[in-house]
């Protein structure tokens, strides 16, 4: 019977410390430390699970009434400069695309706009966790792979924007997806700055970070392109 | 099924009562801890509980598999829900945005640092996302083992437990004067085990639901949606915490020496039969 006791006195005093260190770690605000490249390990798994096996090429995401749009005041804007980012002469602008492609090309507001057209009204998932539903309106990256015909090399393609050095790298199979387009319609109307005027990446199937805004270039590239919050520490492939 | 006839047997591990100075730690010799016998399904109640200290036998209770699962899954369940706080930081809040928002007591609120892992939304994410494999392949390697050893018996919940439960309650509100029989758990704990092993499997399932709302919309769809999935998912750390709580509070209340078999897997305490 005594043993029982001082047995239990003594693991309480272990439990006691060991949930002590786990307090104290956590009361740094702790990012892992020493443990920071097996998260990363761990997160490059996940980013792999994610593209090859839980991403389907064809599943479309599921699309709501207009009814369901959340009000535009309430469906939020991010960006990395403020004010918003705008171009000074938006009559100049036009998509750079180049890279592993066999015809590099400047596609103009009017031409992605003669490109097909893919009108859809889906779920907004923030890596915040919030979420928010509106209609959007573009071309899809598919339609533009095709005019461009990316070489065989091609594995990864690379978003730069006006947004001062924000970027974003996408792995091929989620940049295919049929809903994933090349926005410039935002609830029906063009897209306004706040949302990325004049040329937006959106996608249902991946978080809001992933869908960069204010486009200036879309580069193909045989090595995986990091980006603005990914080389940070958020996951590559974001999909959802 | 066959059910043997019910043996009062004492694990072999048992020592002569009389037996003078028990070895300080009756070191557990080797093949002795065949007492890790599972009896299937003893029709009869197993014996009532013994009272007298100098006759509680020494018994192998836990396999080293559910002890390392067991500890493994305390500071796993610790670092999810940590970083799962850091995360809710990120937006404190359930519904799509504009709201209404859902009944939340913590709609709003921040929790304090010392209760976050990660440092911030990043962080989080990336301690949540790695903790959750492990968390899975722990609880999948219990499963297994309760399984395959048939140790699940002593676990599951059945609805023949129902009025053992209700007894179980009886005693403990002091309506009932001697202690309901027992196998290696009453009742209630076999109940309280079930659930928490439930509540695992659905912390898992609302957490995929809400990591991949689009590929596993159907899993999402089943818990009624993305927002409601995330509700959910919140609401089984409570849980969780509670169920804590109360687990710490009764093994130093009711049976201190199970703290030592979940440990070392040695048990000298007061409900030492098998069922």
């Amino acid at each position: 019977m005594t043993d029982d006791r001082s047995l239990s006195r003594r693991h309480l005093l272990r439990l006691g410390l060991t949930a002590g260190a786990a307090s104290l770690a956590g009361a740094c605000g702790w990012q892992g430390g020493p443990l920071l490249p097996l998260l990363r390990g761990a997160s490059r798994v996940n980013d792999w699970v994610g593209e090859k096996v839980l991403l389907s090429s064809d599943r479309l995401a599921p699309q709501y009434p207009i009814s369901g749009r959340t009000p535009e005041r309430y469906f939020p804007a991010y960006s990395i400069t403020r004010p918003v980012p705008q171009l000074s002469d938006p009559g100049t602008w036009a998509l750079e695309v180049g890279g592993l492609v066999r015809k590099p090309m400047r596609l103009t507001l009017e031409m992605l706009q003669a490109l097909p057209r893919v009108t859809y009204t889906v779920k907004h998932h923030c890596v915040e966790g919030w979420s928010a539903i509106a209609t959007w309106t573009g071309a899809p990256v598919s339609s533009v792979v095709a005019l461009v015909e990316p070489t065989a090399e091609a594995r990864y393609l690379r978003f730069d924007t006006f947004d001062r050095n924000y970027y974003n790298g996408w792995d091929m199979k989620s940049a295919l997806h049929p809903q994933t387009i090349l926005a410039y319609a935002f609830n029906d109307r063009p897209l306004t700055p706040a949302h990325g005027a004049p040329l937006r990446l959106y996608s249902p199937i991946k978080l809001g970070y992933k869908l960069t805004k204010y486009l200036t270039s879309m580069t193909f590239t045989a090595e995986r392109p990091g980006g603005y919050w990914e080389d940070r520490g958020y996951p590559w492939h974001a999909g959802v | 099924m066959t059910e043997p006839p019910f043996e009062p047997s004492e694990p072999t591990e048992q020592q002569p009562a009389e037996e003078a100075p028990p070895p300080a730690e009756a070191a557990p010799a080797g093949p002795a801890a065949s007492a890790e016998s599972v009896e299937p399904e003893a029709s009869a109640e197993p014996e009532p509980v013994r009272t007298a200290p100098a006759r509680r036998p020494l018994v192998k209770r836990h396999h080293w598999l559910v002890r390392t699962t067991h500890w493994l899954n305390a500071v796993l369940l610790a670092g999810m829900i940590m970083s799962g706080l850091q995360i809710y930081h990120a937006f404190p809040h359930f519904g799509l945005r504009g709201g209404p928002y859902y009944v939340n007591h913590w709609d709003g609120k921040y929790f304090p640092r010392w209760a976050r892992l990660g440092g911030w939304l990043a962080g989080g994410l990336n301690w949540h996302f790695a903790l959750a494999w492990p968390f899975v392949l722990a609880g999948l390697a219990y499963l297994v083992y309760l399984i395959a050893s048939g140790e699940w018996r002593s676990l599951l919940f059945r609805p023949r437990d129902v009025p053992r439960a209700w007894r179980m309650q009886l005693y403990y509100l002091r309506l009932r004067k001697e202690h309901p029989p027992q196998g290696k758990h009453n009742a209630l704990q076999k109940a309280a085990y079930s659930f928490i092993f439930v509540l695992g499997v659905l912390s898992v399932l609302t957490g995929f639901a809400i990591y991949k709302p689009v590929q596993l919309w159907w899993l999402t769809a089943a818990f009624g949606g993305y927002e409601l999935a995330r509700y959910w998912h919140f609401w089984a750390v409570w849980i969780f915490v509670a169920f804590t709580l109360v687990h710490v509070a009764l093994v130093f209340l009711v049976d201190p020496a199970s703290l030592r078999a979940m440990i070392t897997g040695w048990y000298r305490g007061r409900f030492p039969s098998h069922d």
